[in-house]
């Protein structure tokens, strides 16, 4: 069934879409990252034009991460305080990443510029998620049952404005969540994403929160990041497509819920392993895009 | 003197009787199309009739061009290279004014109805319509290139139909990601390789119903329509998340 999109200006299949919303809303729920990184790529490859791909994969990362955090809400694996403190300090953060996607736009390198993002910052969580997560698995094996893992005492944690987490069972300064916070709201209006494939490693190993209330915590932190995105775009470059956003949310918050029940029943090695691998694909396939010399040299652009 | 023989001979080849022996007369299906929710491309009916006030002339056959051109728009074109290893764009050039979609329909090859000087004059075939003083400039062949790729420029020949030297007809497909404007259509009538009589109409394409309003909303109420549109996804995943407690009782 075809559907021609009122702003993105082309004729797709419907079902094609309600599939792509439904593959990253599994993902969304699995490991609790928005899926920007692979829906917007997604859609540039049905044909939708980029700068609308961006706008209106923010707003279905709305949908998803509403319906997945309301299933984390119910079993309490959300720290909301932690959210809020993250959140406070990714709005700032999003503000200052869109001054910089503004100036980078002016100068005609955006394109370069969010390429690269995604090579240097995938590639680099994609490995230390991926060598992190075989370790801890063999040592699980290795030592059936063994001592519990000391908590390492991090410079983090002598800095001023110390808060209490309760649900993540941390007691740390709240400097450190902000400046996390700034960093992924910054880092994702860049690169047109949420930014939950920077929060989830950023929260396990710089913030050291345990992984299952990671998650939540990342979907709700999304939410308002994604929102704020979805607002912008929308006020200033009319590049939201409500349509197409509705059949990518019909069936990414689908796929949030089942990826959010298989995501329960998998041991957090095994989420952060294929979490890790599929991170590292995305980075593979857009580095080589750079390195290969492309077919036509030219292109068509706003 | 010279110039009074030249205005005298001049005159008589604009005589009707004369210059103009065969009138091409022609309709559309239809002149407007609407761009609704499941518009997937659109199909032109063109057809005419060729109106004679003398016989038939004998000798060098008659042959119909139908040319269609999209709205036009300034394009941003951009040349990649390689820059310490890898390849990024390295050099943006703006064009002008040019056809977003363009195709010509012939009854024959064009190469057998259409020397390159009638083409020239008239802009006919792409390469003559298409920014024809940028020939040869890489960035403006490499437009042509991509939107022949993309099937928005396209040559049809022989795909008109004419029969008993007075009726023509043909159809023109209009891609599904299509722009919304002016439509321009244009129908030569040719003999021996020149344009005996032209004839043009605009095709308007529009978007309508549910299109035009989300549409209009986006552009002229930004802030609701993104209001809006957060509503919607806040509303969805409030709303799965329900239905899946449900289920699962």
């Amino acid at each position: 069934m075809q559907i021609f999109l009122p702003i993105a200006e082309v004729s797709v299949n419907a079902f094609t879409l309600l599939g792509i919303g439904g593959i990253v809303g599994v993902l969304s729920g699995m490991f609790g990252v928005g899926g920007g990184f692979l829906i917007t790529p997604l859609l540039f490859f049905v044909g939708i034009p980029p700068a609308v791909a961006v706008a209106t994969s923010a707003n279905q990362i709305v949908a998803s991460s509403v319906s997945g955090v309301l299933a984390h809400f119910k079993r309490k694996t959300v720290d909301l305080k932690m959210g809020l403190v993250l959140l406070g300090g990714g709005l700032v953060g999003s503000a200052i990443g869109i001054q910089i996607f503004n100036m980078l736009k002016a100068m005609g390198q955006v394109d370069l510029l969010v390429t690269l993002c995604y090579v240097v910052f995938l590639g680099i969580i994609g490995f230390l998620m991926l060598i992190e997560s075989i370790r801890a698995i063999k040592r699980a094996k290795g030592r059936p049952g063994g001592r519990p893992e000391r908590k390492k005492h991090l410079w983090v944690h002598n800095l001023p404005l110390k808060m209490k987490f309760r649900a993540s069972g941390l007691y740390i300064s709240a400097i450190p969540p902000i400046a996390v916070g700034m960093m992924v709201g910054m880092l994702g209006a860049v690169m047109g994403v949420g930014g939950g494939f920077i929060m989830v490693p950023a929260m396990i190993y710089l913030l050291g929160m345990p992984t299952k209330v990671v998650i939540g915590t990342s979907l709700f932190q999304i939410i308002f990041t994604a929102g704020f995105t979805t607002l912008l775009h929308a006020y200033t470059n009319h590049t939201v497509d409500v349509l197409l956003a509705f059949l990518l949310l019909v069936g990414g918050v689908i796929g949030a819920q089942i990826g959010t029940q298989i995501g329960l029943k998998m041991k957090a090695e095994q989420l952060r392993i294929w979490l890790a691998l599929l991170v590292l694909a995305v980075c593979l396939k857009l580095g080589f895009d750079l390195l290969l010399p492309p077919k036509e040299l030219y292109s068509l652009g706003a | 003197m010279m110039t009074r023989v030249f205005a005298l001979l001049f005159a008589l080849l604009m005589l009707p009787g004369a210059g103009r022996a065969e009138e091409v007369v022609a309709a559309l299906s239809q002149s407007r199309i609407s761009i609704t929710a499941n518009f997937d491309g659109s199909e032109i009916l063109i057809f005419g009739a060729v109106k004679r006030n003398q016989p038939t002339p004998e000798g060098e056959p008659l042959d119909v061009i139908i040319t269609v051109a999209g709205p036009e728009k300034v394009e941003t074109i951009r040349r990649k290279d390689r820059r310490f290893g890898i390849w990024i764009n390295v050099e943006a050039q703006v064009i002008g004014h040019t056809p977003t979609f363009y195709t010509v329909t012939s009854t024959r090859e064009l190469a057998d109805i259409l020397p390159p000087l009638t083409d020239s004059l008239w802009k006919i075939t792409a390469d003559k319509r298409i920014l024809p003083g940028m020939r040869g400039l890489p960035a403006r062949e490499a437009l042509i290139r991509l939107r022949k790729a993309d099937d928005l420029y396209r040559t049809r020949e022989g795909v008109v139909t004419l029969s008993e030297d007075t009726l023509f007809q043909t159809s023109i497909t209009l891609p599904s990601n299509i722009v919304e404007g002016g439509y321009t259509t244009r129908i030569f009538l040719l003999r021996g390789g020149e344009v005996i009589d032209s004839y043009g109409t605009t095709i308007n394409v529009q978007k309508v119903g549910i299109e035009r309003w989300l549409y209009n909303l986006a552009y002229q109420h930004a802030l609701i329509y993104g209001v809006m549109a957060l509503a919607i996804a806040g509303l969805f995943g409030w709303g799965a998340s329900e239905a899946f407690r449900i289920l699962r009782r």
